[in-house]
C-alpha cells in the first residue's frame, strides 16, 4: 500500500539527514503508529506520505515513497489528495470554509465530484462520525474533539485509502480524546482505512495499533509488544509490565487488569505528597465575561508555596482565562486576583519576572532572537543569573539542539524545552504553565516533571494548565478542575483522580479500587 | 437605534433561515453605492445611507466577519473629515459666504497656482462634505455588503476561473483577525519576560514574533490546501494559458479605462466598458475550463435574491435617470425627487423580503 525504497531525507541547509534508510512497506487495512522521541522527524515521515515532502517544505529526497501506486517525487500533495487524507496538528488552522457541511465537501470540489455524489458522501461522513447534529455549525464554535473529527471527516470524504494523523490528540482533554480515536478504531475496522498515526501520548494509543515504526529504533514495523521492550518510549502500563516482570507485556489496561488481580488485594501505602506552603496567590470570587459568554463565574483559587497544582478541565472551561488573571493580563469584572499580595496587573518588568515565571500555550511567543543561544543569553541578562544557566537548563530537558538553531526551527517539543528554559531561570513565586507537555515525549516529560517538582520543592507555587492525566498523576499535589467557567472539584491528586473515571491515570484504572496513581507507587505495594 | 430598527423588522421573515446568494447582496449594494456616485443631493444620499443601515441589521449574521460593516462606517466618516480638511487646506476657493479666513502660508515659486490656506466659504464646505459624502456613502453600501454576504460563500459562487484570485482574498481576509490575535499573545509574552510593551521598540522587536506566527498560519493553511487538492490542474498548453493570461489583462484593463470614463460621464466609456468585461469574461471561461472544481449545495437563486439584485438596481436607474444632479454654486436647497425616493425606499425591502440568516447556535 505504501512502501518506502531506501528513502532519506534531509531539510535545505541541515547538516545530516533526519531520516536515513527507511525501507519498510505498510500494509493496507491496518492502523499504524510511528513513534519517536521530540524532533526524530515524526511529522517528516508521515509528510513523505502525503507528498508535502518534498513537494512543499522542500529538501533532498533520496529512494523512492509510493503511496497507492504513485510514486510522490512526480505525484504533488494535491495529486495524491484522492487517495491521501492529511489531519495536521491543529485542525482549526486548516479549515478554510466556514460551516461543518461545506469544510467536509471541501476536497471533493478541489476534485470535481458530482454533485450527488458530493451530497450521499457528506451524509454517510456525518452519520459515520457522529457529525450529524453538528452540520450547519459554524467551524469556530466546535469544540477541540468536535474540530478534531470535521478535520478527519473532511479528509475521509474524497474516498482515500490512507489516512494520516500528525497527533490526533495530544490537545484534547482525555474525553475529547476517546471520541476521536473510537472514529479512526472505527474507520480502521468498518472501512478498511489505512491509518499511518504518529502520536506521543501512547496510553491514549498504543492499544489501537496493529504495528509501530520506532523512528530512533530499527525504523521497520514491529508488533507493538515487541516496540514497547527496553527503550524510554512507554506508556505507564507499559513500565509497569516491565518493573513487575509481566510477560507478555500487557499493552492495554484491561490486559493489565487481569494480570493485577493479586495485586489488588494488597494494603497500600500511599506515600504523602508535598504539604501546602504560605500562600502564595489568591483569586477571589472573579467572575470574567466575553459579551454574552460568561468565560469564568466566581472562581476563587488560592495557591500556596511548595505545591504544584493542576488545573484540568475541557477545553475552552476557562482555564487560559484563570491564567490569564494571575499573569495580570487581564483584570476580572468582578473580583479580584493577587500575587504575593499585588495585584499583578500593577506588576512590570524585573518586579514581574521575580513574582511570575509564565510558559504559553504557543512558546515561540516568547522567541524574538533568531539563534538559540542568543535567546538564552537575553533570558540570563533579563533575570541576572550567571551566563550559561539556561542553556545548561534547555539541554537538561532536550538532548540535541545546535545553538546556532533558529528557535522556530525547533520542534514543537524543543520549542517549549528552549520557552520553560528561559522562563522558569527566574527564581519566582508563582510559576504558570499553559499545556506544556505537547509534544514532549516521555523521556522529556518526566525530566521536565522532575524539575517543577525540584521547583516546588524550592518553595515556588506551580500551577500546570494540562489535559496529560498521566503527567498530573506524577508531579501534582493538588488539582483544580474547571467546568464551564466553574471550579467543579478542588482537592488533593489523589482523590481527585480516583474518583472520576476520565480523570483516571492508566496506574488506577489498572488497580482499582486502590488509590495508587503512578508506577513507583504500584511498585511499592 | 439598530435596535428600534430591528423592532421594526427583525420579526418578520420569509420562509425558513437560509443564506441568500451573497451574489444577490452584492449586486443589491454596489446598485445602492452607484446611485450615491450620481447624485449630490444630501437627502438622498442620508436616504441611501439609512436605507443599507437598516437592512443590515435587519439580516446581519452572527459572524465574525459581519462586523465590517461597523468598520466601513468609521472609514466613511474619517474620509469625509479628510476631504473637509484637504479642502479647507488646498481647495479652489469659490463662493461668496466667507466663514472665516485660514492665513495664508507663502510658497516657493516653482509651486505656484497652489494656495495653502486662505479664506474658507460656506460653499467650499458645502461641496466638500458633499463630495465626501458620496464616497463615504458609497463606502457604506460596499460595508453592508461585507457584513451580509459570506466571503468564503461568494468565493464559492465564483466562476472557477476566478477560482484561484478569490481564495487569496479569503485567505488574506481570514489571517487579518488571526493577525490581531498574534499581536495581543506577543504582546502578552513581552510582559512576561519583563521587557516593555510600549513604544517604538517594543513594537519593532514584537513585530517579528507576530509576523513569523501569522507566516506560520499561513504556511499551514496552504499545506492543508494543498493536500486536499486544491490548486489541481488539467493539463493545458501553452498557447492556451496565453490567450487565457491575454483575455483577462485585456480585459481588466478595459474595465478599469471603461469605468474611468462613465464614472466622467463621457459616451464611448459604456462601449469600453462593454468590450472589457465580454474580453474579461471569455478569459475567466477559458481559465475554468483548466479547473475541474465542482461545487457542493451552491446557494439557490430564488424570487428573493431577484428582488434583492433588482431592487439595487432599480434604484441605481432612477437616482441616474432622475435624480443625477452636480454641485452648482450658488448653493440651493436640494429636492426630493418622487421617484428616486421611492426607488431607493424600495431598496429597503431586503430587510423584510429575504429569508433571514442561519444562526450558528453557538457562539464563542
Amino acid at each position: 500500500m505504501i512502501s518506502f525504497e531506501d528513502v532519506s531525507f534531509t531539510h535545505d541547509g541541515a547538516q545530516s539527514a533526519i531520516l536515513r534508510d527507511v525501507d519498510l512497506t505498510i500494509p493496507e487495512g491496518d492502523l499504524t503508529l510511528v513513534i519517536g522521541r521530540t524532533g526524530s522527524g515524526k511529522s517528516t515521515f508521515l509528510n513523505l506520505i502525503n507528498g508535502l515532502v518534498p513537494h512543499f517544505t522542500g529538501g533532498t529526497l533520496r529512494g523512492r515513497v509510493t503511496v497507492a501506486g504513485m510514486d510522490t517525487r512526480t505525484h504533488p500533495p494535491r495529486d495524491l489528495a484522492g487517495s491521501v487524507g492529511t489531519v495536521g496538528q491543529s485542525p482549526r488552522a486548516g479549515f478554510t470554509t466556514d460551516t461543518v457541511e461545506d469544510e467536509l465537501a471541501y476536497t471533493m470540489e478541489s476534485l470535481g465530484f458530482a454533485p450527488d455524489v458530493m451530497r450521499r458522501r457528506v451524509e454517510e461522513t456525518l452519520d459515520l462520525l457522529g457529525l450529524t447534529t453538528l452540520r450547519r455549525r459554524s467551524l469556530d464554535t466546535l469544540s477541540g474533539g468536535e474540530q478534531q473529527r470535521v478535520a478527519i471527516g473532511s479528509a475521509l470524504t474524497a474516498g482515500p485509502s490512507v489516512l494520516v494523523l500528525d497527533e490526533p490528540t495530544s490537545a484534547l482533554d482525555p474525553a475529547a480524546a476517546e471520541e476521536v480515536l473510537a472514529a479512526v478504531h472505527r474507520l480502521v475496522h468498518d472501512l478498511a482505512i489505512t491509518v499511518v498515526m504518529a502520536e506521543h501520548r501512547l496510553e491514549r494509543v498504543i492499544e489501537f495499533a496493529d504495528h509501530v515504526v520506532r523512528l530512533d529504533g530499527p525504523l521497520r514495523l514491529e508488533e507493538p509488544a515487541q516496540a514497547m521492550g527496553g527503550h524510554g518510549l512507554q506508556p505507564p502500563v507499559v513500565r509497569l509490565g516491565h518493573a513487575l516482570g509481566w510477560d507478555p507485556v500487557p499493552l492495554s489496561v484491561r490486559s493489565a487488569r487481569r494480570l493485577a488481580q493479586d495485586l489488588r488485594h494488597s494494603q497500600p501505602t500511599a506515600p504523602a505528597r508535598r504539604p501546602a506552603g504560605k500562600q502564595v496567590a489568591d483569586v477571589m470570587s472573579a467572575t470574567v465575561r466575553f459579551g454574552q459568554i460568561t468565560a469564568l463565574a466566581d472562581v476563587g483559587v488560592r495557591l500556596n508555596r511548595g505545591q504544584i497544582t493542576a488545573l484540568m478541565g475541557r477545553n475552552g472551561a476557562g482555564k487560559s482565562t484563570l491564567i490569564s488573571l494571575l499573569t495580570g493580563s487581564r483584570r476580572p469584572q468582578i473580583g479580584q486576583a493577587r500575587v504575593g499580595g499585588t495585584d499583578p496587573a500593577d506588576l512590570q518588568g524585573r518586579q514581574l519576572l521575580e513574582r511570575i515565571a509564565y510558559v504559553p500555550q504557543d512558546p515561540t511567543d516568547l522567541f524574538y532572537t533568531d539563534t538559540v543561544a542568543q535567546e538564552c543569553a537575553d533570558a540570563d541578562a533579563d533575570t541576572g543569573f550567571p551566563p550559561g544557566s539556561a542553556w545548561n537548563r534547555l539541554t537538561a530537558l532536550v538532548e540535541t539542539v545546535d545553538p546556532r538553531t533558529h528557535p522556530r526551527d525547533l520542534s514543537a517539543g524543543q520549542q517549549l524545552a528552549l520557552a520553560l528554559a528561559i522562563q522558569l531561570s527566574a527564581a519566582t513565586d508563582l510559576i504558570l504553565l499553559d499545556e506544556p507537555t505537547r509534544g514532549l515525549d516521555y523521556p522529556g516529560k518526566a525530566v521536565f516533571g522532575q524539575w517543577l517538582q525540584d521547583l516546588a520543592d524550592a518553595g515556588s507555587s506551580v500551577l500546570v494548565a494540562t489535559h496529560d492525566v498521566e503527567l498530573v498523576a506524577v508531579i501534582a499535589d493538588r488539582v483544580i478542575v474547571l467546568a464551564d467557567g466553574e471550579v467543579v472539584t478542588d482537592t488533593d491528586v489523589r482523590s481527585a483522580l480516583t474518583s472520576s473515571p476520565t480523570f483516571a491515570p492508566q496506574i488506577h484504572k489498572v488497580l482499582a479500587p486502590l488509590p495508587v496513581l503512578t508506577v513507583e507507587e504500584a511498585c511499592l505495594l | 437605534m439598530t435596535e428600534t430598527l430591528t423592532l421594526l423588522t427583525g420579526g418578520a421573515t420569509v420562509g425558513a433561515p437560509r443564506w441568500l446568494h451573497p451574489g444577490a447582496w452584492w449586486i443589491w449594494a454596489l446598485g445602492l453605492g452607484a446611485a450615491a456616485t450620481r447624485t449630490t443631493n444630501p437627502l438622498l444620499l442620508g436616504l441611501i445611507v439609512a436605507v443599507a443601515t437598516l437592512v443590515v441589521s435587519a439580516r446581519r449574521p452572527q459572524a465574525q466577519w459581519a462586523g465590517a460593516f461597523g468598520v466601513f462606517v468609521r472609514i466613511a466618516l474619517v474620509v469625509i473629515v479628510i476631504r473637509v480638511v484637504f479642502a479647507m487646506l488646498f481647495g479652489v476657493r469659490i463662493g461668496a459666504t466667507e466663514l472665516f479666513a485660514l492665513p495664508t502660508v507663502g510658497l516657493p515659486e516653482w509651486m505656484a497656482g497652489v494656495t495653502l490656506g486662505g479664506p474658507v466659504t460656506a460653499e467650499m464646505l458645502y461641496i466638500a462634505v458633499i463630495q465626501g459624502a458620496q464616497l463615504a456613502t458609497l463606502l457604506i453600501c460596499v460595508g453592508a455588503a461585507n457584513s451580509l454576504a459570506s466571503p468564503v460563500r461568494l468565493l464559492k459562487a465564483l466562476p472557477a476561473g476566478l477560482y484561484h484570485v478569490g481564495v487569496a482574498c479569503v485567505v488574506a481576509l481570514s489571517l487579518a483577525p488571526r493577525i490581531m490575535v498574534n499581536v495581543r499573545r506577543v504582546m502578552l509574552a513581552r510582559r512576561m519576560r519583563g521587557r516593555p510593551t510600549r513604544g517604538l521598540r517594543a513594537a519593532a522587536q514584537a513585530a517579528v514574533p507576530v509576523l513569523e506566527s501569522s507566516l506560520d498560519d499561513a504556511i499551514n493553511l496552504a499545506a492543508a490546501m494543498d493536500t486536499r487538492g486544491y490548486g489541481r490542474a488539467t493539463a493545458t498548453t501553452a498557447r492556451e494559458r496565453a490567450l487565457q493570461a491575454t483575455l483577462v489583462l485585456a480585459g481588466l484593463v478595459g474595465i478599469a479605462l471603461g469605468l474611468y470614463a462613465v464614472l466622467g460621464a463621457s459616451g464611448w466609456g459604456w462601449l469600453l466598458l462593454g468590450l472589457g468585461v465580454v474580453m474579461a469574461v471569455a478569459g475567466i471561461a477559458v481559465a475554468g475550463r483548466r479547473i475541474p472544481r465542482t461545487r457542493y449545495r451552491p446557494d439557490p437563486w430564488g424570487l428573493p435574491e431577484t428582488l434583492t439584485a433588482g431592487s439595487g438596481v432599480l434604484a441605481a436607474i432612477a437616482v441616474m435617470v432622475f435624480a443625477t444632479t452636480s454641485l452648482t454654486v450658488p448653493l440651493s436647497w436640494p429636492t426630493l425627487p418622487p421617484v428616486a425616493v421611492a426607488a431607493i425606499l424600495l431598496a429597503a425591502s431586503p430587510a423584510v423580503l429575504t429569508p433571514s440568516p442561519p444562526l450558528p447556535w453557538r457562539t464563542s
